[in-house]
């Protein structure tokens, strides 16, 4: 039986440039951390790789990401364990004047 | 008909000056809402009415928007258009520059926070890092200035592209004779007077802005606490400082046909950053920098605002347009050679960068 899929769910500039897309679903039998669940979701929408993460595949300094409401940055950042049928929620930062 | 296009970085975003006679102007904007553009180069090589624009998302990273239709629509590389390589180990903070070659209509360049260099062969869609500079032993005594560490002036050269220079705060003037693949620094003359021994290293100084003048082998730089003339090409280089109200500044202009006329925005001091006397001014000289005067018609007096090192930009006209933007969000116009403004816009986050041309 299928795992369920984890569900990325995109702010709205990013959905602009996903060409309107809102979610973007992952389907993997294998366990996946938050990365892995990044890697997924961009092969598609390419540009979306370089808006959450830098170069060195580090989140940017203001973006968070959260599993099923929690910060992944405050557990084990990108190696965070993503379990079947997951909320993944990217959220850009309250910060700036 | 012909357009003059003045684009205005700003900490939030990008305005666009339009003008046919450069006496009435239409704004639009802003593009790229709440980004900040630090870097814009406007590309009118073999016809083109483009515009590219270093645009920084506090959330979401750098990048580099190309427009092909004078900025009426925009696109950005899918994969990241300039990104150090994995084993640098280094992250892109900010593209503070854009040059256009004057050898090749293909090629950008592109200096960028942390003190680097890229080269674009594709009209400025994607960067590829100048080994040479960031391989370069001095790197890791480069310090960053008061707004960051980056190359933030690149002077090709106009039929030899084997030569190139770029500057740096706080690593001063260097020189390439091999299209990049390697650099020496060259800033004899220039003084370094906020260092404690040695007042004329070899390298480090904060040079702010270095602008090419129309004679052979000039070159302009104003400097912290220094403004310089260079008559050979940057091998060497002479105070002109003498007869200007402060040496301090960001920015530095020079006519783009008439050897020896350049002008710089004056600053009091460092450690007081507005205008002097607070009289918004430009000063300007005809005969290299020998004798200067203000140019302030039109430029308010009680200002306490200051313009940085990218804020002004002359275009090609003649007779020659000079635009200058400040911290408060203004922007002056003169189409004149400065003696007389105009200001174009007002109430706009702080200015970062002005560049203006005329578009076919």
């Amino acid at each position: 039986m299928p795992s369920s899929p984890i569900r990325v769910i995109l702010p709205g500039l990013l959905r602009d440039l996903a060409g309107g897309v809102g979610e973007i679903e992952v389907t993997d039998p294998a366990p996946l951390t938050v990365a892995d669940v990044l890697d997924r979701a961009f092969s598609v929408h390419r540009i979306l790789e370089g808006k959450v993460r830098d170069e060195q595949g580090r989140i940017r300094q203001h973006v968070k990401v959260f599993v099923n409401g929690e910060d992944a940055t405050r557990t084990a950042g990108t190696a965070t364990a993503v379990p079947a049928g997951a909320r993944v929620h990217i959220v850009n930062a309250i910060s700036g004047g | 008909m012909t357009e003059t296009v003045v684009a205005i970085g700003t900490r939030k975003g990008l305005w666009l000056a339009r003008s046919a006679d450069r006496e009435r102007w239409s704004m639009e904007g802003p593009h790229f809402v709440m980004s900040e553009v630090a870097a814009v180069a406007i590309d009118t090589r073999e016809g083109r009415s483009g515009i590219l624009a270093g645009v920084k998302s506090w959330h979401w990273g750098p990048t580099v928007q190309v427009s092909e239709d004078a900025g009426r629509t925009w696109t950005e590389s899918a994969e990241r258009a300039v990104a150090f390589p994995p084993n640098t180990g280094a992250t892109l903070e900010r593209v503070w520059q854009l040059t256009l070659d004057p050898n090749d209509a293909a090629v950008v360049w592109a200096g960028v926070e942390p003190h680097a260099l890229f080269r674009s062969e594709d009209r400025g869609s994607s960067y590829q890092l100048v080994r040479g500079l960031w391989e370069h032993p001095h790197r890791p005594q480069w310090e960053p200035g008061g707004g960051g560490g980056a190359v933030h002036t690149i002077l090709p050269q106009a039929g030899d592209p084997e030569r190139l220079i770029v500057a740096m705060s706080a690593g001063g003037v260097y020189r390439s004779g091999d299209a990049g693949a390697s650099w020496a620094p060259s800033n004899p003359g220039i003084r370094a007077p906020y260092l404690p021994e040695n007042e004329y290293p070899e390298f480090g100084q904060c040079v702010h802005k270095v602008a090419r003048g129309a004679g052979e082998g000039e070159l302009f730089a104003q400097s912290h606490k220094g403004v310089y003339r260079s008559g050979d090409d940057g091998a060497t280089w002479q105070s002109i400082a003498d007869g200007l109200p402060t040496d301090f500044g960001f920015t530095i202009l020079a006519h783009p046909r008439r050897a020896g006329v350049v002008w710089v925005v004056p600053v009091t001091d460092d450690r007081e950053r507005f205008p002097p006397r607070a009289q918004l001014q430009v000063q300007r000289s005809d005969d290299a920098g020998a004798t200067w005067r203000m140019q302030a018609d039109g430029l308010p007096a009680g200002s306490y605002t200051c313009v940085l090192r990218d804020a002004a930009a002359l275009d090609t006209a003649d007779p020659v347009g000079l635009y200058v933007g400040t911290r408060n969000g203004d922007v002056f116009a003169s189409s004149d050679e400065g003696q007389s403004f105009t200001r174009i816009a007002t109430q706009l986050p702080d200015v970062l960068v002005v560049r203006a041309a005329r578009l076919p």
